[in-house]
């Protein structure tokens, strides 16, 4: 038999994070809760608000935020759980790739996942709520990429141990949401400074968080990974 | 040669393709697996019977790197255990679970796990492997569309497609029809005439004894029963089975 | 079959377990007189604060219930790190006692911050950067004692506490700085502080005996757990053997 050439830990995190795509592309079954979610979030929000005591532009940075951090916790419950189902992890975990390597293929994967709602969700905000972006579109891409990073990095990490306990629906959300104040926060205050018109420089403080957390927390979770696997 | 009776001795440990001594795993203070030691050369198969909860399965995954054993040694194809990535190179693994994603294709699947191990040219490597395994036209559905059996007969090709030098199946045969029999049995013979190494661990006395060069009973994590099948009977094998079976339960 | 339980890491020793079982230990004395002493000086022998008033007394209680949650994460932390290095449960049951007398200190200073802010601020809650970092370590003790209990396989859970444990005290200083550059850019009401600098001796020592008879509360109820701990790990050991 010919020598294999083991794939690296950047080329089996892509093996992985495409087979993830398109297990989720075949049954699209989380993408439509998530977008469904969202777009019924946007829908309540809009009927619970009083347009003469906070504009659409004061509303649209919470709203967006909220519904990225649910509907990003949907897609993150569905990372590992499709790995248990009939002991896919076992396969996974008998092949000859980097544990680092799962991690950030799944992590790789969530982010296509999240930025595919968000993608949907920012548009939708924009026009349901009169909330013209007026060109500030890829500044606000940009937060809205380092915010789903850091959001993924942790996520994808709790996924894996959420997997494995009793409690797993439950757990997720609750060992995540403390570990999301610090980027939402950031986030929402960026987008709102972005929204308004006010010149990038003055979310630089918020930018410099996010990026400070995705740096802990991408190295500090790819660490801890092969500690939530291997027994 | 015949083994001492609590170890299988198959040849000088220069040949050995799976080695092991003293190996013990524990969980939580109990002795899973209490010092097992195993010596197997390229081309034998050891047929590994034994009541539930004996360590058969943990066994195997401390053998197939999944579980790093607590204490002992080991060699697989090798590498020392516990090898990481060395050892999984060289091992499959079967078990009763199909390990495979019910919503990608047979073919998909095994694709994947090609391209994991590296396999050159994972598309052919997958094609053979599934039409070794009977399963070729039905290797564009989803997986979850196949029954128990076809999906065993994939999850056997997917452990096989990077041509593991030493093949751990747990309780294979399970589920298996006559035809998913026959082409698994076909495919383990040929993967020992290629110099590939086997345990099976079965409940099934007949199917082990008939591919296996060697018989092992395992109760409460240690072998208390070793010979090679050459020097066999199997209707008084399966007897003395029975009451080793009874008796320590 | 039987298993050798006193020389496996796992097990703990038949003496751990017999103090469990004892009775009334030094340090619980010692630290209900010392907290009762507390009381007593801080009620009828430390002078009224001029501005608040009586409500002002419990403040000996929240700082120092506050000082005691967050020494106990640090003890959390610092025993998932070693765990995670050495695989020795003893530590993994250091972290588990910490962490349950942790979240009911901080349940204490959460509520006590509350009762203080009523009457000296008008309102039951602030977001007020000490008392929001302190929900958070709550948040995050209630976290990991939930992720535990949900865990029944024993190398499972400490494995996976470790980790949570860890990541919680990365994210302690992130929740501070977060709420810091908020409440900077957020101009928030006001808030009067006892004057700390100019504390009259009385006060100061009160306070200083706050820290200490709340620290020997804290080792003493520690110290009950982790006998608690050691008991039913044997029990499990045992029930599995």
């Amino acid at each position: 038999m010919a020598p294999d050439a083991r794939p690296g830990t950047l080329a089996a995190a892509l093996l992985i994070a495409r087979k993830d795509l398109a297990i989720e592309f075949r049954t699209r079954t989380a993408f439509f809760s998530a977008v469904v979610f969202a777009l019924l979030a946007i829908v309540i929000f809009f009927f619970a608000w009083d347009p003469t005591a906070v504009t659409g532009m004061d509303l649209a940075p919470g709203v967006l935020w909220v519904i990225f951090t649910f509907a990003g916790l949907l897609g993150l419950n569905r990372s590992f759980s499709l790995e248990l189902a009939d002991r896919a992890i076992d396969a996974l975990l008998g092949a000859p790739v980097p544990r680092e390597a799962i991690y950030l293929g799944k992590a790789l994967a969530n982010v296509v996942f999240v930025g595919a709602v968000e993608a949907i969700s920012i548009p939708a905000v924009a026009l349901f709520y009169n909330t013209p972006f007026g060109g500030r579109w890829l500044a606000i891409a940009g937060v809205a990429l380092l915010a789903t990073i850091g959001l993924v990095a942790v996520g994808t990490l709790f996924s894996a141990m959420a997997v494995n306990t009793r409690l797993a629906e439950l757990l997720l959300p609750m060992l995540s949401l403390p570990f999301f104040v610090p980027i939402v926060m950031p986030a929402a205050q960026a987008t709102a400074r972005l929204l308004s018109g006010r010149p990038v420089l003055e979310a630089a403080n918020w930018l410099k968080i996010l990026l400070a957390f995705d740096l802990v927390f991408v190295a500090a979770c790819m660490m801890a990974f092969p500690f939530t696997i291997e027994e | 040669m015949t083994g001492a009776t609590e170890r299988v001795h198959a040849t000088s440990t220069g040949d050995a393709e799976v080695e092991a001594s003293g190996l013990t795993r524990m969980f939580g203070g109990r002795r899973v697996v209490d010092g097992v030691d195993l010596s197997l050369r390229a081309g034998d198969c050891l047929a590994l019977f034994g009541p539930n909860g004996a360590g058969k399965t943990t066994l195997l995954r401390m053998l197939a790197g999944l579980l790093k054993p607590s204490s002992g040694t080991a060699r697989i194809g090798g590498v020392t255990l516990p090898g990481g990535e060395e050892v999984r190179a060289v091992v499959g693994l079967i078990s009763h679970a199909s390990m495979l994603y019910g919503a990608l294709t047979a073919r998909e699947n095994v694709e994947f796990a090609a391209r994991l191990h590296g396999v050159r040219d994972a598309r052919t490597a997958a094609h053979v492997a599934l039409e070794r395994m009977r399963v070729l036209d039905r290797a564009d559905a989803p997986v979850r569309s196949l029954s128990r059996g076809l999906q065993q007969r994939v999850s056997i090709a997917r452990a096989m497609v990077h041509g593991p030098r030493v093949v751990l199946l747990d309780e294979p045969f399970t589920g298996l029809d006559a035809t998913g029999a026959a082409a698994l049995t076909a495919a383990l013979t040929e993967l020992r005439a290629h110099g590939a190494t086997l345990i099976l661990v079965t409940h099934n006395l007949g199917e082990g004894l008939a591919l296996a060069s060697h018989a092992a009973v395992m109760q409460a994590g240690r072998f208390v029963r070793v010979e090679p099948c050459d020097e066999l009977d199997a209707a008084a094998y399966a007897a003395t089975y029975r009451d080793l079976v009874t008796r320590g339960a | 079959m039987t298993t050798q339980l006193t020389s496996d890491v796992h097990a703990p020793t038949a003496a751990g377990a017999r103090r469990a079982r004892s009775g009334i230990s030094w340090w619980f004395v010692v630290a209900v007189l010392a907290v009762a002493a507390t009381y007593i000086r801080a009620i009828y022998f430390t002078p009224l604060e001029a501005i608040q008033g009586p409500a002002q007394k419990i403040y000996y209680v929240h700082p120092t219930s506050a000082w005691v949650a967050f020494m106990a994460f640090g003890i959390v932390a610092l025993a998932s790190i070693g765990y995670l290095w050495l695989k020795d449960l003893k530590l993994d049951r250091v972290a588990e006692s910490a962490a349950e007398v942790g979240v009911v200190f901080t349940s204490v200073t959460l509520v006590t911050g509350s009762l203080w802010g009523k009457p000296i601020w008008g309102t039951w809650w602030t977001w007020d950067a000490r008392l929001t970092l302190t929900l958070f370590l709550w948040f995050i003790y209630v976290g990991y004692l939930v992720l535990r209990g949900a865990i029944e396989d024993r190398e499972m859970r400490a494995r996976y506490s470790a980790v949570l444990g860890i990541l919680g005290a990365l994210l302690i200083p992130f929740i501070h700085l977060s709420v810091y550059l908020f409440r900077t850019l957020h101009p928030m009401p006001i808030i009067g502080k006892p004057s700390r600098p100019s504390l009259p001796n009385e006060m100061l020592e009160t306070f200083a005996l706050a820290f200490v008879s709340f620290t020997i509360l804290f080792i003493a109820l520690f110290r009950a757990r982790y006998h608690l701990a050691i008991a039913r790990d044997e029990l499990d050991a045992e029930d599995r053997g």
